[in-house]
């Protein structure tokens, strides 16, 4: 294949005068990190290659045609118009050729959808624009975002040349850790509209769907980090919701899992304390440039006709219990943050609101409230 | 006696009446020909529209980064760049072509229905112009792409139920314009044409025509079920409410892949239209492109899944969508095998629209094999929603009926006006195009492989060079279209100055009856029908 869309890639880079010998550009399907992913590259260069192949037949045919059997060159046209024999045949060998394609791609399809004897599973969350994993089997969860770094410098116009962010929008801050060397199944559903979640290391994307639950699987060799992107348009920030999934042995994958559950319960303890103020704010900024600002705009000012404005927000500036309320249960487009954030960052963000962007009710709210509100649910 | 002489006077001077005189005569005109030019110059503004804002999303995508718009209106760009050109530029182009060809192609005086051909022209204008106008509502334009997937199509804001009736309005729009070309091919052809004698070009119209009262009803009903859920609290596509997400891309694509194909079939038609003329010699296998064309049509209707392969469907559903998909290439190769063999041991000259026509069979088939591609499922599955797709069906859209619909316009402008066009700039244009759309949508192919997800403003830095190459082809193709622009205008006030004969190609009179009339052809083509029928591509 590269000796077809080579001359094609070099002529448009003379064109704009880059520099090929010391760009690393990927033409091809990656080739993955796992048996599947393997198949499918290999069901992807076979297909290429008999199209290859079909269009080196055909377009030889046509340009040899266009080179001699010109009236400029004193060709005279031949009448004839058809030929059962011909048709027959080009009808023949192209259904011969597809089921030479489609037997492969069946057996790849099977093993795909083959979800059973996994050894864990991972429930993944579509939300508008962040990714939740739950670890089903040790009760592992958090929420995986596009990382601070990528955010800055991705706002319109933000001064920031995203060639100087590692990573520039494959990033996020918690990526998602499996073990290796062992059969993980996915599931998969939304909780607002619909996204795709994509590795093309791991060979496959699967939507996310409201309501329902999509299954998937892998089973990756070695230890890495895989990066993809959500693949299904969900709105504003569709081009900001990455993957990244860390592949680690089993022993360090264990260790992980450890230290989440510890920091699980530190925050738990954290919830527990009584915090100042001006700790709730500082927090809450960060909460809110995370969570808040990509619609509600980094200064509070909102999307007119789609994003109501913080400040001077009634809401904001009314009841604070009413504006937790909203928060934590979400309205319309807004989701419900009391499933997404911690109880410490709930009410930081919350105090945040109140005490900055123009606003200035002047009151705040501490972590142990919103703690209780969670239990209320539970128990409710 | 005397007064019989002088009544059939007056008759003969009745069938010498113009156009009505003045600006009037393009709002109440009925005549195929009149409708047939504000179809194409109607579409030829919305080739210009949706092509600006192609260029809106080419501009962003130059570099990594977010320049020049925010990414909700870069979503609108994408989201209305798609409705624009399906439903304002590519369709009613060929609707252009149909009112002015199939009347001169069968040997009619007009279409079968003038006055609801009145109508459907515009119905479109109104549609389109509402379409338009919800660029400015309070939450900008649709935003969900143009197949408005729920759930976040109804996170439209002000816009949605004015997107909807658009649809609406477009929708009876097409399905009155394929009534009229049905009732016209069904019941006014000249004595002698057959079904079977008909030119290609009729042949491909007429089962579009069909495909487009089958599927039009289904969009509106999707889109109306998409406003009850929104306004009168329906959940047809809403879980909580016992609904489905995904039953709306299953009857959206029901539609959507003949609609596909209500884009390409007539494409098809105008190439074995073109390419015998100027091969000088018949059409390869006429009926075997009959039949290959009605084989199509049938398939689109049952391969509508194969766009959802990763929505989670039963690995069984999987495989027959694949294995349905896959034998649409047997039909599809049987025509480009056919054009090839039409080509071959001809006396083959090169003008413009032979040009134009011979692009569209080789970018078209290029097209076609990432479409077979995508039809296996398992590799589909890393192909879907990428960059790839966004190349494939550009490649089958742009160098497919966008070039045939070029090739088309070179070809019967200068039977339409009398002039001809000026020859070089339209190889100049040629040359331009087929250069350019090949820098611009070529390395969308890499893009997509390397992993670049489709419908996105911004993104990681190592697709940033090839993103760039794409963005100045896009450019230059989209420049080089006003000197088509430039070159139509001059040909309809005089062209080259040279006066063009009936049949303007050589020997083009065997191939088609529009070619025995005068050009320009009289008001009312064929008032009395053809005596003979030419069947050079029998």
């Amino acid at each position: 294949m590269n000796t077809l869309k080579y001359p094609l890639a070099y002529l448009s880079l003379v064109l704009v005068g880059l520099d090929t010998a010391h760009a690393d550009y990927k033409l091809n399907l990656v080739k993955g990190v796992t048996g599947i992913s393997h198949d499918i590259f290999s069901l992807h260069m076979l297909i290429l290659w008999i199209c290859v192949f079909i269009g080196i037949a055909v377009f030889g045919v046509m340009f040899y045609s266009i080179y001699h059997h010109r009236k400029s060159k004193g060709h005279v046209a031949a009448q004839f118009h058809e030929s059962t024999k011909v048709e027959i045949l080009w009808t023949i060998i192209p259904t011969l050729i597809l089921v030479g394609m489609a037997i492969p791609a069946t057996k790849t399809m099977l093993e795909l959808d083959d979800v059973s004897a996994a050894d864990m599973s991972i429930k993944v969350t579509g939300w508008q624009w962040k990714w939740e994993y739950e670890y089903l089997d040790n009760g592992v969860h958090f929420f995986s975002t596009l990382d601070e770094a990528s955010n800055r410098a991705r706002q319109l116009n933000s001064g920031i040349d995203p060639r100087s962010v590692p990573n520039y929008l494959l990033n996020v801050d918690n990526p998602l850790v499996i073990p290796t060397k062992k059969k993980i199944r996915f599931l998969f559903t939304s909780a607002d509209v619909l996204h795709s979640w994509w590795v093309p290391d791991l060979g496959w994307k699967k939507d996310t769907v409201p309501g329902f639950i999509n299954e998937a699987w892998t089973y990756v060799d070695e230890p890495g980090t895989y990066r993809g992107q959500c693949t299904e348009l969900c709105g504003r920030d569709h081009g900001f919701m990455p993957i990244v999934v860390i592949a680690l042995e089993q022993d360090e994958y264990d260790q992980w899992v450890a230290e989440q559950r510890a920091e699980a319960v530190q925050a738990s303890e954290q919830a527990e304390q009584t915090w100042s103020v001006e700790d709730l704010i500082a927090e809450g900024e960060k909460v809110y440039s995370q969570n808040c600002a990509t619609c509600h705009m980094a200064d509070g000012s909102g999307i007119a006709g789609n994003f109501p404005a913080i400040s001077n927000s009634a809401v904001v500036n009314g009841e604070i219990d009413a504006q937790i309320d909203l928060v934590y249960n979400g309205k319309g487009m807004m989701p419900a943050f009391g499933a997404m954030l911690s109880a410490t960052d709930f009410a930081a963000v919350i105090t945040y609101t109140r005490n900055a962007l123009g606003n200035s009710v002047g009151d705040s709210v501490q972590p142990s409230t919103i703690k209780a509100l969670s239990k209320d649910a539970d128990n409710g | 006696m005397s007064s019989v002489v002088t009544s059939h006077d007056d008759h003969d001077e009745h069938h010498d009446h113009g156009p009505q005189k003045g600006f009037l005569r393009w709002i109440i005109t009925t005549n195929h020909k009149d409708i047939g030019t504000l179809y194409l110059l109607f579409a030829l503004t919305m080739f210009f529209v949706g092509g600006a804002m192609a260029l809106v999303i080419r501009a962003e995508l130059f570099e990594p980064g977010l320049q020049f718009v925010e990414p909700q209106f870069f979503n609108s760009m994408t989201t209305m760049h798609a409705l624009i050109m399906v439903f304002g530029a590519v369709m009613p182009a060929f609707v252009g072509l149909a009112n002015w060809q199939i009347p001169l192609m069968i040997g009619a005086p007009d279409m079968a229905l003038p006055r609801m051909n009145n109508m459907s022209f515009w119905l479109l204008v109104a549609g389109a112009l509402l379409l338009a106008s919800t660029l400015f509502m309070e939450g900008g334009a649709p935003a969900s792409g143009w197949t408005l997937y729920p759930p976040l199509v109804l996170q439209t804001g002000a816009a949605l139920p004015f997107a909807i009736f658009s649809v609406h309005l477009l929708g009876v729009s097409s399905i009155m314009g394929a009534i009229n070309v049905i009732a016209t091919i069904m019941n006014m052809r000249a004595p002698g044409m057959t079904l079977m004698k008909m030119p290609l070009f009729v042949w491909t119209w007429l089962i579009t025509a069909f495909l487009l009262i089958a599927i039009m009803p289904v969009f509106a009903g999707a889109v109306t079920m998409l406003l009850t859920d929104r306004f009168f609290g329906t959940s047809f596509f809403d879980a909580a409410g016992g609904g489905d997400p995904v039953l709306y891309q299953h009857i959206f694509w029901f539609f959507g892949h003949p609609e596909v194909y209500v884009m390409i079939l007539p494409t098809f038609g105008v190439a074995s239209t073109i390419i015998p003329v100027f091969a000088r010699k018949p059409l390869f296998g006429y009926s075997s492109m009959v039949y290959a064309t009605a084989s199509i049509a049938f398939l689109s209707f049952i391969v509508w899944a194969h766009h959802m392969f990763t929505v989670g469907m039963p690995v069984g559903g999987e495989l027959y969508f694949m294995y349905a998909t896959m034998l649409i290439a047997i039909p599809t190769g049987v025509k480009v095998f056919n054009w090839t063999a039409t080509m071959w041991k001809g006396a083959m000259t090169f003008e413009t629209p032979m040009l134009f026509a011979v692009a569209f069979v080789v970018l078209f088939t290029l097209g076609g094999f990432t479409g077979l591609m995508m039809a296996i499922a398992p590799a589909d599955f890393q192909y879907h929603d990428t960059y790839f797709i966004v190349a494939h069906f550009h490649y089958t859209l742009v160098p497919g009926s966008v070039f045939i619909l070029m090739a088309a316009a070179y070809f019967w402008l200068p039977k339409w006006t009398g002039n001809m066009y000026d020859e070089r700039l339209g190889k100049l244009h040629f040359w331009l195009s087929a250069f350019s759309v090949n820098v611009l949508f070529f390395p969308q192919h890499f893009l997509g492989l390397a992993g670049m997800p489709r419908r996105i403003p911004d993104y990681a830095v190592q697709f940033a060079d090839w993103n760039m190459v794409s963005s100045i082809g896009a450019f230059v193709f989209g420049l080089s279209q006003l000197l088509f622009l430039y070159n139509v205008v001059k040909t309809i006030r005089g062209g080259t100055g040279e006066k063009v004969s009936d049949e303007v190609w050589e020997d083009a009179a065997k191939h088609g009856l529009e070619w025995t009339l005068p050009s320009p052809p009289p008001y009312h083509s064929f008032t009395t029908p053809p005596e003979k029928i030419p069947t050079e591509h029998l």
